[in-house]
């Protein structure tokens, strides 16, 4: 089981109040979350990652365990804290405009 | 009983405004969508309580929202705005060529027959169509891909196309309008377009008589006569008596012919309102006095409309898409401001009072006419 945790703004799109619990199959990896996440709430799409090339938009950030990931590879291995469910993945809006 | 609605975009939300038809005393509904860029919303004029909202931030992008009760609910439907084929390169603030890229819905306009089709001005400039109520958006590619694509340019505001206007007299004939490429026209429903951009003049760009390339802010018809345009241009206000073939200027006896705003009266073809904006580089009101001006010749001799309306230190802008009209037997007016203020006005504009004084600021009003 994965945690989430999602900024304000997309709790209120996904109608979600707290943190989102995911069951991912395979590795857990940032690919494989949010495919995970999309499934479950598709008004997601669009919002994290962009259609057809699928990169992280620019004011979005990865964080877990204390570390910013959000340059890492789609396809690499989350840390074991996230993929265990110790520590949840921590989707942030970038600080930007002021 | 009739009424109004009035559906109001913000930069930090969307506000539903309503009345009864005597428009005096109003219900405030919103902030929908707290927090997000709410560029615009309109509603069906086949179902009015099917209506369409472009929701964006720069974090999380373009979202589209649909409404099948007037409002009262919303829910996300799709997002997915792809460019049809390889989506090729338009001119940069340089002059060097720029891929084209989506960036956000500035203008929704829903079909004049079906309220499962709208079509979506947007960002960078193109023109998407959906026909099942907005879960899916396919492009209308013949308008970038018809030659000039590769000149346009962006104004200041982006590459934006802000304008559709739909024919009722012909479901073939489109009318849409780009900063900074101009307006264009199609007669197969989408499928072709060609420049109609003869007779305006820019001094932002060497060659007068280009095809492309003039900043458009605005373009308005009346429904019924369709042939007839009004344009509220970067500077001058024009009007085509044929379709967009050419254009004249009609400034006439305006302070100043920038602006953003141009509607027409809902029952007198010939009388039209624009709001002057001092200049280019001060967008605000020529000496801090906010007026709209009435034209009931069809443009070149204009009165200005301040009753009710602040008369001094007024530094606000009206954007492009910030002003419609109702229908009632006595034609109603509204705009919105950059200081987030909505003005309303039963009379024509002979009078106006404000809605809402302090919302965020205003990015566009439309109203609906309720029976």
């Amino acid at each position: 089981m994965i945690r989430v945790e999602l900024p304000a703004h997309l709790r209120t799109l996904a109608h979600v109040t707290r943190e989102v619990q995911l069951d991912v199959e395979g590795p857990a990896t940032q690919r494989s979350v949010l495919d995970a996440l999309e499934a479950r709430y598709p008004m997601l799409q669009g919002t994290i990652r962009e259609y057809g090339s699928g990169r992280r938009r620019p004011f979005v950030r990865f964080f877990a365990n204390s570390e910013d990931l959000s340059h890492e590879s789609p396809d690499a291995p989350l840390p074991e804290e996230v993929a265990s469910g110790k520590e949840p993945l921590l989707i942030v809006g970038a600080i930007a405009g002021g | 009983m009739s009424g109004v609605r009035v559906l109001v975009g913000t930069r930090k939300g969307a506000f539903v405004l309503t009345s009864d038809g005597k428009r005096e005393k109003w219900d405030v509904s919103g902030p929908h969508f707290a927090g997000w860029e709410m560029y615009h919303l309109k509603g069906s004029p086949a179902d009015p309580n099917r209506l369409y909202a472009s929701q964006s931030t720069g974090w999380f992008g373009q979202l589209m929202q649909r409404s099948n009760d007037g409002g009262k609910t919303w829910e996300p439907v799709g997002n997915k705005f792809a460019y049809d084929g390889v989506p090729g390169t338009h001119q940069w603030y340089d002059g060097t060529p720029h891929p084209w890229e989506f960036k956000r819905v500035w203008h929704l306009e829903p079909s004049l027959t079906d309220p499962d089709t709208v079509y979506a001005g947007v960002e960078d400039a193109a023109l998407f169509r959906s026909t099942d109520a907005g879960a899916t958006w396919q492009e209308l590619s013949g308008l970038r891909g018809h030659g000039s694509g590769p000149h346009w340019q962006p104004g200041a505001g982006g590459m934006c196309l802000h304008t559709i206007l739909l024919d009722p007299s012909d479901p073939a004939r489109i009318f849409i309008a780009i900063s900074a490429a101009g307006a264009f026209r199609s007669v197969d429903a989408g499928v072709t377009w060609q420049p109609i951009n003869r007779g305006l003049r820019s001094q932002q760009i060497p060659d007068q008589d280009a095809e492309v390339g003039h900043c458009v802010h605005r373009i308005a018809m009346h429904r019924s006569r369709p042939s007839v345009l009004f344009m509220q241009k970067h500077w001058d206000v024009m009007r085509s008596d044929n379709g967009g073939d050419s254009w004249q200027e009609v400034s006439g006896n305006l302070p100043t012919d920038f602006g953003f705003v141009i509607d027409v009266h809902a029952h007198e073809p010939e009388t039209i309102f624009v709001v002057p904006i001092k200049s280019d580089s001060e967008h605000f009101p020529p000496e801090g006095k906010l007026r709209v001006f009435r034209s009931r010749t069809g443009g070149n001799e204009w009165e200005p409309l301040a009753k009710g309306l602040p008369q001094s230190n007024c530094y606000v802008n009206v954007l492009r898409d910030a002003m419609a009209v109702d229908s009632l037997d006595e034609c109603g007016v509204y705009f919105g401001t950059t200081g987030g203020q909505v003005y309303a006005s039963a009379d024509a504009g002979d009078s106006w009072a404000p809605i809402v004084r302090d919302l965020p600021a205003v990015l566009s009003v439309e109203v609906q006419t309720l029976q």
